[in-house]
């Protein structure tokens, strides 16, 4: 075990564990935003800088500060480590920074992206950025591709977190997704555009902070916050089948998998649920999904609620469940 | 006459062949080692002997090889980085391509010290004629016994091979490098874990510049005490220096460490002056990303001494009034020098090679490229001045790998020195001689 203090909250976590999960395992007061680490992704982590931290003590065996600030999401703890998150002028600095350079090249133009609602740049701006900019360079723009029938990729709005690499190299089999060119000339790219021919590509739309990567069969129906989140689940094949259901009216728009606290995918969905179900029989629904207050998904969700008409609780089983059944 | 180490037979003809180099004494320290020597002996010697990393950090090479894991039954590796890309800096080049067997020869009795069977030399892609060159000592290397299995009967094998790089300075920074060899995009990669522990294909290995791996033979031939006499201090030894810009006789130098910068700078058997008889402006003394001097400061200490050719005296008075060693990539620059447009083009260069993986360098060189050339377009304002000031603080210590300090420092020491110039020449766009622009390829020219 490590005895950890985080902005002078005291903690005792099991060793080998990095800063920032200790920090999560205190609570979101304490815990440095991430744009690039996500817990379901080995070697994720390390690129954004968001979630630099001052150790002030690096342990009680050697308690000298760090001589610079650390990626917390990258950073193991130590017995006796002292680390300060909001409570270090210089973090707050060195995320002003950050923010200020992921919106160089990021368009301003919200009202016409996709993701705006459910994006963790926008969050991220309006909880550590400054309210104006101080360029007026042309931001670097790209035209839209399609990496397959489903999913559409605007680099144009993409932060290079390499997410979506770790899911096609982790979850996906065969590499075909990947980096291409350097520096800011950095491209999310696939080899030609092929399609990624895997059950588990979708995943990339959901891993995604942005609105670079996005669910072609859901762009633009719904503004988010004009829809509904509500957990489901069916009996998959190939994978859990614990998704969030997102609602407008009676109608299911979009399928996609559930996230934590932290906005972080719980479990990897396969394309089957992601794309092939959408119909309300399809899923056994469990309730409405948890959603932070703060959320501007939030506004919406929580006026009366009222069931799917053509669906009722307790009914027979699924459709999907009995097919799956005989197989 | 300074004491020669690495270049002492340079001017033998046919030196770069097998034969001439075997004459002269080549190859003597792996004689040495291999039948006489033990591993931990070897690597006590290279202690002794203080030398420090060639490739820009110095950091003590008997320290470097001492931590190196050994666990059992698994490959360690050594790796030579000849991927020498930072602007001002070509002596390996000039070593590897007049001298090919001194690597050769200190990569075998490095090699035997580390208890490593396989090795590499990671050479930028372009340096492809030296890649012949390199090839042809292997070789002959091979042919005489000195590589592959049971060397000189003693049971120790080792294979060296010669990797070619595809031109990214990035690749020179030791992870990107394991990474680029293992097939991969040469990213760097995020530490812990170092490669004493987790280098190459995941085994434990061993980094070291092309200048380092050459001053082995010459250690181990004449044990660690007669290399510790040489130099002074902590930066024992001989050092090549890259010597370019406005001086009479530019070129690779190897200077005994402890001359003073002046010698340097005005000797003869040095850079031989400033050409045309001009004024010293400033000089970068240790590649492109050391900070930038005024004439000065590069000569004297801030107490006052006569600054000398050294790790500790050209960094004495820390980034406010000192600089660097670096690479050793010398470039002088005279009175007629831009100090704006000299660090437009460093700049320009570290945007273009950054990696991309981490949003301060990513962004933060591409940002203050863009800047620079505004001035350069004559657009620039004071404000602009202090934006620079504000992004390269912003850009330091807050990334993955040194790339993004490395594009920091230039630009701090540049505005630290000669801020009334660069206040000059945003208020005075009429006076910039040189217009220059992009063409359609992205290419600077000259208008
Ligand atoms: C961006 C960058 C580029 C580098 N390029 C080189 C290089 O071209 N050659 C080199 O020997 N070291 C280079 N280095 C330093 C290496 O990472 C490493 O420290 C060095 O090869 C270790 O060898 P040494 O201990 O013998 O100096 C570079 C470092 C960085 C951060
Ligand atoms: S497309 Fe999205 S997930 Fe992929 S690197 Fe860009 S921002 Fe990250
Ligand atoms: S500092 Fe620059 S070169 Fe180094 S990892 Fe980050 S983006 Fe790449
Ligand atoms: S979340 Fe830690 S660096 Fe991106």
């Amino acid at each position: 075990m490590a005895k950890v203090t985080i902005d002078g909250r005291v903690i005792e976590v099991p060793d080998g564990i990095t800063i920032l999960q200790a920090a999560r395992m205190i609570g979101p007061e304490v815990a440095p935003p991430t744009m690039c680490y996500h817990s379901k992704l080995k070697t994720s982590g390390g690129y954004c800088r968001t979630c630099l931290v001052e150790v002030t003590k690096s342990s009680e065996k050697d308690p000298r500060p760090m001589p610079k600030l650390v990626a917390s999401c990258r950073t193991d703890v130590m017995d006796g480590m002292e680390v300060g998150n909001l409570s270090s002028p210089k973090v707050i600095e060195a995320r002003k920074s950050v923010v200020e350079f992921l919106l160089l090249n990021h368009p301003l133009d919200c009202p016409i992206c996709d993701q705006a609602g459910e994006c963790h740049l926008q969050d991220l701006s309006y909880e550590h950025g400054s309210s104006k900019t101080r360029t007026d360079f042309e931001r670097r723009t790209f035209e839209k591709i399609s990496i397959g029938e489903k999913i559409q990729l605007h680099m144009t709005r993409c932060i290079l977190c390499y997410r979506c690499v770790k899911v096609a190299e982790q979850i996906t089999d065969g590499r075909v997704h990947g980096v291409i060119n350097r520096g800011d000339h950095s491209e999310i790219s696939t080899y030609i555009e092929q399609a990624i021919d895997n059950d588990f590509s979708g995943n990339m739309i959901d891993v995604c902070p942005v609105g670079a990567l996005t669910d072609k069969t859901f762009r633009f129906k719904s503004r988010v916050w004009f829809t509904k989140p509500v957990l489901a689940h069916r009996n998959c094949e190939k994978c859990s089948g614990n998704v969030n259901l997102w609602f407008k009216g009676d109608e299911v728009l979009r399928v996609t998998g559930r996230k934590d606290q932290w906005g972080e995918v719980e479990e990897f969905i396969c394309n089957t649920c992601r794309y092939d179900k959408k119909a309300t029989s399809d899923w056994t629904v469990e309730g409405p999904s948890p959603v932070n207050r703060h959320s501007v998904i939030s506004a919406n969700h929580y006026e009366v609620f009222t069931k799917p008409t053509e669906f009722k609780l307790n009914d027979v089983k699924p459709l999907s469940i009995q097919e799956g059944d005989k197989s | 006459m300074g004491k020669k180490i690495l270049l002492a037979h340079d001017h033998v003809p046919g030196i770069q062949g097998y034969e001439v180099y075997r004459q002269n004494g080549g190859y003597a320290s792996v004689e040495k080692a291999v039948k006489s020597m033990s591993a931990e002996a070897l690597v006590e010697e290279v202690k002794k002997s203080g030398l420090r990393g060639r490739g820009g950090a110095g950091f003590p090479t008997g320290n470097k090889w001492n931590f190196l894991a050994k666990p059992e039954g698994v490959a360690r590796y050594l790796v030579c980085n000849a991927d020498e890309s930072e602007p001002g800096t070509f002596k390996d080049r000039y070593l590897m391509s007049r001298i090919p067997h001194i690597l050769v020869e200190g990569m075998i009795t490095s090699s035997f010290a580390l208890g490593v069977n396989t090795a590499y030399i990671y050479i930028r892609g372009e340096y492809y004629y030296i890649v012949s060159i390199l090839e042809k000592a292997i070789e002959e290397a091979y042919a005489n016994g000195w590589l592959g299995k049971n060397i000189l009967g003693s049971g120790y094998n080792l294979d060296l091979y010669l990797h070619v790089g595809a031109g990214a300075y990035i690749c020179g920074e030791e992870t990107a490098l394991l990474e680029s060899l293992e097939g991969k995009r040469g990213n760097p990669r995020i530490k812990p874990p170092f490669p004493a522990i987790a280098g190459l294909y995941g085994c434990p290995t061993v980094v070291n510049n092309v200048e380092t791996l050459a001053a082995v033979p010459f250690i181990v031939n004449n044990g660690g005490e007669a290399y510790a006499q040489i130099g002074i201090g902590k930066s024992a030894g001989t050092k090549l220096i890259s010597a370019s810009g406005h001086i009479n006789k530019p070129g690779v130098y190897e200077i005994e460490m402890g001359i003073t910068v002046e010698d340097f700078i005005y000797s003869d058997e040095y850079c031989g002056g400033i050409l045309n008889g001009k004024k010293l402006k400033a000089v970068v003394a240790g590649g492109s990303s050391v900070p930038i001097l005024p004439a000065d400061k590069i000569l004297t200490t801030p107490s006052g001494e006569k600054r000398l050719m050294s790790y500790e005296s050209l960094a004495d008075g820390g980034f406010a009034s000192g600089t660097m060693l670096g690479s050793g990539g010398f470039i002088v620059m005279d009175e007629t020098t831009s100090i704006v447009e000299n660090l437009f083009t460093f700049a320009r260069f570290y945007h273009h090679e950054s990696c991309g993986q981490c949003s301060p360098c990513r962004e933060g060189t591409a940002w203050m490229e863009k800047i620079l050339h505004k001035m350069i377009d004559g657009h620039g304002t004071i404000e602009d001045v202090d934006l620079l000031w504000e992004i390269q603080a912003k850009i330091e210590g807050n990334t993955i790998c040194p790339l993004g300090d490395a594009a920091a420092w230039p630009v701090a020491s540049a505005i630290r020195h000669f801020r009334s110039e660069f206040e000059e020449y945003v208020r005075n766009p009429n006076s910039i001689k040189v217009v220059r622009h992009y063409d359609s390829t992205q290419n600077l020219v000259n208008a």
